[in-house]
Formats: C-alpha cells, sequence, structure tokens
C-alpha cells in the first residue's frame, strides 16, 4: 500500500528551528490575547453605554469579528489595508486578525459576565464613597476574572490554533511558516508536519493544564 | 456610487465560491454530525474502556489546526495512493473535525437529561432504545440545538481553510479576482458581506432558540 520511504531524521534535525517557531506562535497568541481583552472590556461597556453610536460601533465590530472567518479577518489586515495606504507586513496582519477576532469573541464573553454581576453591587461601592472606575476596578473586575476566566482559556487554545493561518499571508517564523519552508525546501510535507502537529498538541495541552492549575490556585474560595 | 472594475461575472464567480464553501459545509456536518451522535452516546454512557481512548482522539482533533489537519491528510492520502480528491479530503477532514465538537455537544445534551427521568421511563417498561428515542433524543435537542448551530456556523467558516489543499471556495474566488481587478478591500468586503450574510440570520435564530427554550424550563 505504501510506496513511499519516510524520513524522520532530517525533521527531527530540524526540532530546533521549529521549536523557535513555536515561541513566536505562542508570543503571537499571547500579545493578540492581551491587546484583545483590552479592547474586548472597552467593546462590553460600549455596548453598554447610553450613546448609540458607542453601542452600534461595538456590535458592528462584534458581529463582523463572529460571522466572517479568522482567515477573512487576517486578508482584510493583510491584502484589504494596502488599498488605503496602510501597509503591513505578515506579523502585524496576523496579528491583527487574531486579535479582531479575539476581541469579537472576548467582548461577549464579558458582555455576559458583566451581566451576572448584580448592578446593586456596584450602587454600594459608590454608596460607600468609591469614584466609578476604583468601583469598576475593585468591585466588579475582580467577580468578572472568576466568571470569563474558563472562556478566556478557550480563546487562547483558539488564539495558539489561529496563529497557524499566518502561513497563508506568507508569515515564515512562526511554527507553520518554519515548517512549511522547509517543507518546500525538501516536499517531505507529512514529517514536517506530523512533529508541527506534536508540538501544537503539547503547547495548547501545557496551555490549558496550567490554566487549569492557576483556577485551583486562585479560585479556592 | 463606488466605481469598481468588478463586473457582473466577477460576482456570479463568487457567489459559485460561496456555493463551494455551502457544499463542503453541508457534507462535513452531515457526515460530523452523524458520528458526532454516535461517539456522544458512547462517550456519554459507553464504557470507560471505549470512552476514554475515543475521547483522547477527538480531543487531538481540537487541538491541533485545522490547517495542518488539512495538510496532513492531503499528504497522506497521496502517500497511500488513496487518489482521493481535495474535495473529498476536505470534507472528510472537515467532517472529523465536527464530529470532534459535536461528540461533546451530545455528550452534554445526553447527561443533562437528568438520571432520575430515564430510570422512570425504564420502569413504566420502555425499552432502552424506547427510553433513548423517546425521553433522552427530545429533551437533549433543547440542550444541543444551539451550540450544534453555532457549531455549524463555526464549521462554515473554517471550511475558508481549504483553499491550502486547492479548492475554489468563497475566499479563495475572491482572491484570484484580487488579483486580476487590484482592488482588494472592495472584493473582501463582498466576500465578507456574503458570510455575514449566510452566518449572521442563522445565529440569530440561534440565540433566539437558545432564549425562549430557557424561558420555558
Amino acid at each position: 500500500m505504501f510506496n513511499y520511504t519516510f524520513h524522520w531524521r532530517p525533521a527531527f534535525q530540524a526540532l530546533p528551528a521549529m521549536l523557535e517557531g513555536a515561541l513566536i506562535t505562542i508570543q503571537i497568541a499571547v500579545l493578540s490575547m492581551l491587546i484583545g481583552t483590552v479592547i474586548a472590556i472597552a467593546l462590553a461597556v460600549a455596548s453598554g453605554s447610553q450613546y448609540r453610536l458607542a453601542r452600534f460601533g461595538a456590535s458592528v465590530w462584534v458581529e463582523t469579528a463572529r460571522n466572517t472567518p479568522a482567515l477573512f479577518q487576517i486578508y482584510m489586515a493583510y491584502f484589504g489595508l494596502g488599498s488605503i495606504g496602510i501597509f503591513l507586513d505578515s506579523y502585524i496582519a496576523l496579528l491583527a486578525g487574531i486579535t479582531f477576532n479575539n476581541a469579537g469573541y472576548l467582548a461577549e464573553t464579558f458582555r455576559g459576565g458583566l451581566r451576572a454581576i448584580p448592578p446593586i453591587q456596584t450602587r454600594a461601592g459608590r454608596s460607600l464613597g468609591l469614584g466609578a472606575f476604583s468601583t469598576f476596578r475593585l468591585i466588579v473586575l475582580p467577580q468578572l476574572f472568576r466568571i470569563v476566566f474558563y472562556p478566556m482559556t478557550n480563546q487562547i487554545v483558539w488564539a495558539i490554533l489561529m496563529t497557524s493561518l499566518g502561513v497563508i499571508v506568507g508569515l515564515n517564523i512562526d511554527l507553520t511558516g518554519v515548517t512549511q519552508e522547509l517543507n518546500v525546501r525538501t516536499f517531505r510535507t507529512f514529517e514536517y508536519f506530523a512533529i508541527a502537529a506534536v508540538i501544537y498538541y503539547l503547547i495548547t495541552k501545557l496551555v490549558t493544564g496550567s490554566a487549569r492549575l492557576a483556577a485551583w490556585k486562585l479560585f479556592k474560595y | 456610487m463606488i466605481e469598481t472594475s468588478m463586473t457582473w461575472s466577477d460576482l456570479m464567480f463568487m457567489l459559485n465560491g460561496a456555493g463551494k464553501t455551502l457544499l463542503i459545509t453541508f457534507w462535513a456536518v452531515a457526515g460530523g454530525t452523524t458520528l458526532g451522535i454516535v461517539f456522544g452516546l458512547i462517550r456519554a454512557t459507553g464504557s470507560l474502556w471505549i470512552s476514554i481512548p475515543l475521547g483522547f482522539i477527538l480531543d487531538i482533533l481540537r487541538s491541533v489546526p485545522l490547517l495542518i489537519q488539512f495538510i496532513l491528510a492531503n499528504s497522506f492520502q497521496a502517500i497511500a495512493g488513496l487518489n482521493a480528491t481535495p474535495f473529498v479530503v476536505g470534507c472528510t477532514v472537515l467532517g472529523l473535525y465536527t464530529s470532534a465538537y459535536c461528540t461533546e455537544i451530545v455528550r452534554g445534551g445526553v447527561l443533562a437529561v437528568p438520571q432520575t427521568t430515564r430510570r422512570a421511563a425504564r420502569s413504566l417498561g420502555l425499552s432502552y432504545t424506547q427510553d433513548l428515542t423517546n425521553i433522552v433524543f427530545p429533551l437533549a435537542t433543547r440542550a444541543m440545538l444551539p451550540s450544534w448551530i453555532g457549531l455549524t456556523l463555526g464549521v462554515m467558516k473554517d471550511s475558508a481553510l481549504v483553499l491550502w489543499i486547492g479548492i475554489i471556495e468563497l475566499l479563495r474566488s475572491s482572491q484570484i479576482i484580487i488579483t486580476r481587478i487590484q482592488e482588494p478591500l472592495f472584493v473582501l468586503s463582498v466576500a465578507g458581506l456574503i458570510y455575514f450574510l449566510i452566518s449572521f440570520p442563522i445565529s440569530r435564530i440561534g440565540a433566539h432558540l437558545e432564549r425562549k427554550w430557557r424561558e420555558d424550563d
């Protein structure tokens, strides 16, 4: 059946280069999560605001992010923005695309989380003499964090998996990009990508495992 | 009015691509749901000796990027000499990927049916199969349908990745038009609008059902 000889040795020799790529993958995922979280909190607050324009802007962002493919959003950043004179390199375009996507999904998570915290707590905080911002920071945020922790873990796994799309817009330094570079040089597609798949699997397990550990430490009581 | 050199035949070409996207989604969801129901029942009610290895394998499908799954499957079918078309490879991989998520949805839905309800059904004289079809299935569907709709839409969006193994679906067809008329922002906006028009109404229906059924509980 198999008229093919597997060559694993060159693939294993490329492991250091691929692990370096894995670091870039993690870097992009973490950056997109951090920026995405900040934007998502702003979007969640905006979608509950009294200004119609803020609500409209937030819902356009969220619905676009949730109803179009992530690859489309990366294409928009890479090819689309070129039309209006903004030229992003593939790293920034990938980061922008994933951040846009993360922000849209996390905004919905945060909106649900904010709704789960009784508004009476905000009023109680304010009547105790806290300012609007300190009420949000000291009373709402810590409870919100607990509610959104698990969905956020899911989202970071999504972000890691989405970074693999960078290769389609020509990124060659992340894990998939490095693997593709090796692949076009040797055409040992299966061997190289099988190792990449294992590395991705280990990264996602590492993330979910440490998140579970963190949750166990943080939310003991 | 926006000036563009995009023609009607270009738009038809893109709609053709959208048809391809929907076709792949249909086969992937049909196959994935069937497998997902079987796997989900095994995961929820089967013995641990099958349930745990199955869960482990399906977890791999959820932890490896879909793009890499396409590449691996495509090169594997070439190695094995299966001579499968990219379309078949695309549908198979996407179907298995769907089944991995669908399994968890089905498992959650089946486990959401209270054990006491099922015991009551059995003690009223219903057989195991009757219990599954008449008691568990209707109750579990309520819990499953909203997430299943979300899954279907997710698969529709993820199907864009099949462009890597050479299928001309919506996103790839818009890329082809971009290389010809050099108006990326406009063409991509049209593609995005098509995706949005497919996805948004269905996601609203899903959200509506979820809200409506939660009120009934």
